[in-house]
């Protein structure tokens, strides 16, 4: 066994680290408190392909092993979560169309996607269904050539800027996807602000009033769209956002460790301090815990084996509450400076709870992993 | 090719992943309410894995799924069209 990044993923994560550090970390703090993702910004990550993360080559897009992935997960959740989150919804849909797509909905849709001209948002959760997302009550009826879509769809990440919308809704009582143009006949996204955590996420509501959706783009088939087109978007959901709790807790456990080198209480540096060493040393074995988990479960995705959905989970679920701990240590060691706007560290503090609702919140993952674990 | 060493290793894999006894040929799995969403993402990652296919939209049918035999069946399906192609 050999945990080792080869050549060219070490070159990935640099090249991901230094357009983070240099494109976003910059102006995560006043972005974050102005609630709006910077147009530039997105047309910035499109530009340098990182939307295209898991397209293939054909299709404009930098066909990244799952570690790469990964690691360019990581080094976004360093820098900003509302960043990421852009990466983990774009793909999601990206991966379906990829996965469950025609070939004309591929030529149409994964150039555009890859390039990032046009971002993508995953549309499944509803004011009356979260957790229990299978319950969804927005719902589908054929009409000739068109469907018509009714309901209203509830926290869509990026749904404010998102030209094409993975929508869920009940086709003849089962769960079937539907993929919808911004602009689409009977479609209205209403934004969702202000928010506490990712703030620059742009959420928005989406209103299907009959909302009107050619034929052709029913995704998969009628009725698997969710066991087969949403479970499967939301195991790479998952997985984006594990490494981005990572990234998280890596870019708190920085702060911290600048911070106790700084810091003179009691005539000494805060990092001379016990209690503060004992911070630290959990801090240290949480972050390396939560990569391990997720390296892990990218090997494994990046094998195909069936274990890798457990993985998953295992690694979104230990990786959220890390990143929750973590970033509230660190929020401790600056004292009243974590909680000013200068430190990132209460930006991180934030975003990390928002962790632990999303993908399938903590206690979702606990249903799936102790469910799985305890079968039998 | 004989169909043998397809359902060993099919009949494995669900007995390790349903954790009961191995399952008879055509015992349904769906039926007998044993698969959740979750599981049946598994089978389809664990059919193209092993046996080197790949699942289409079409081929997403429960009657490819729901049993050691009915799997054994899609393989050799798709296998021979690999082949023959
Ligand atoms: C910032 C942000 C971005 C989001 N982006 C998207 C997006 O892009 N697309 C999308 O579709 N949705 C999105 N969501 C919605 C998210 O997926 C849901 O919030 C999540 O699924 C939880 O649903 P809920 O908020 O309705 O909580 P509920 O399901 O009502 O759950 C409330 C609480 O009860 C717990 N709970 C629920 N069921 C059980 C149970 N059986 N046993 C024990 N505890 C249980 C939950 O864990 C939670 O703590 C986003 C949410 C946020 C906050």
């Amino acid at each position: 066994m050999k945990i080792e990044l080869t050549d060219q993923q070490r070159e990935n994560q640099q090249r991901f680290q230094a357009f983070v550090e240099r494109e976003v970390m910059p102006r995560a703090e006043v972005y974050d408190e102005s609630g709006v993702f910077p147009d530039d910004l997105a047309l910035a990550m499109g530009r340098a392909g990182h939307l295209g993360a898991l397209a293939p080559v054909e299709y404009g897009g930098l066909d990244l092993d799952m570690i790469s992935f990964g690691l360019q997960n990581e080094a976004y959740g360093r820098g900003c979560a509302s960043a990421r989150s852009l990466l983990t919804v774009h793909n999601m849909v990206l991966a379906s169309v990829l996965r469950w797509g025609s070939a004309a909905q591929k030529a149409r849709w994964l150039p555009g996607l890859a390039a990032g001209q046009s971002l993508a948002a995953f549309a499944l959760s509803e004011p009356e269904s979260g957790s229990d997302a299978n319950s969804l009550q927005t719902y589908a009826v054929l009409e000739g050539d068109h469907y018509s879509l009714h309901g209203s769809k509830k926290w869509i990440t990026f749904g404010q800027l998102a030209g094409l919308f993975l929508v869920f809704a009940k086709l003849h009582g089962k769960t079937t996807a539907f993929l919808v143009e911004r602009g689409s006949p009977g479609l209205a996204v209403e934004a969702i602000s202000p928010m506490g955590g990712c703030r620059a996420a742009m959420l928005a509501e989406l209103r299907l009033d009959g909302c009107r959706v050619p034929a052709a783009n029913l995704l998969g088939r009628p009725g698997l769209g969710w066991t087969y087109v949403a479970n499967a978007a939301l195991d790479n959901g998952r997985y984006s956002v594990a490494w981005g709790c990572v990234g998280l807790a890596q870019g708190c456990l920085e702060a911290s460790l600048a911070y106790v080198n700084r810091r003179r209480q009691f005539g000494a540096l805060l990092r001379e301090h016990q209690l503060i060493q004992a911070m630290v040393a959990d801090m240290v074995a949480g972050v390396e815990a939560a990569r391990l988990l997720c390296f892990k479960a990218g090997y494994l995705q990046e094998i195909g084996d069936p274990g890798a959905i457990l993985a998953t989970s295992l690694a979104k679920y230990f990786g959220a509450q890390n990143a929750a701990r973590v970033s509230g240590a660190a929020v401790q060691i600056h004292g009243a400076n974590g909680f000013s706007r200068v430190f990132p560290v209460h930006r991180h503090w934030r975003d990390a709870k928002v962790m632990e609702i999303i993908e399938g919140s903590t206690q979702i993952q606990q249903m799936i992993i102790g469910r799985a674990s305890a079968a039998g | 090719m004989s169909e043998a060493p397809t359902k060993k290793k099919i009949a494995s894999f669900l007995a390790r992943h349903l954790r009961t006894a191995e399952l008879d040929g055509d015992e349904d799995i769906f039926a007998a309410g044993l698969v959740n969403s979750l599981f049946a993402m598994q089978i389809v990652l664990f059919v193209e894995k092993e046996f080197s296919v790949t699942v289409e939209n079409d081929d997403l049918q429960l009657d490819n799924f729901r049993s050691v035999n009915a799997i054994a069946g899609f393989v050799a399906r798709k296998q021979a069209a690999l082949a023959a192609s």
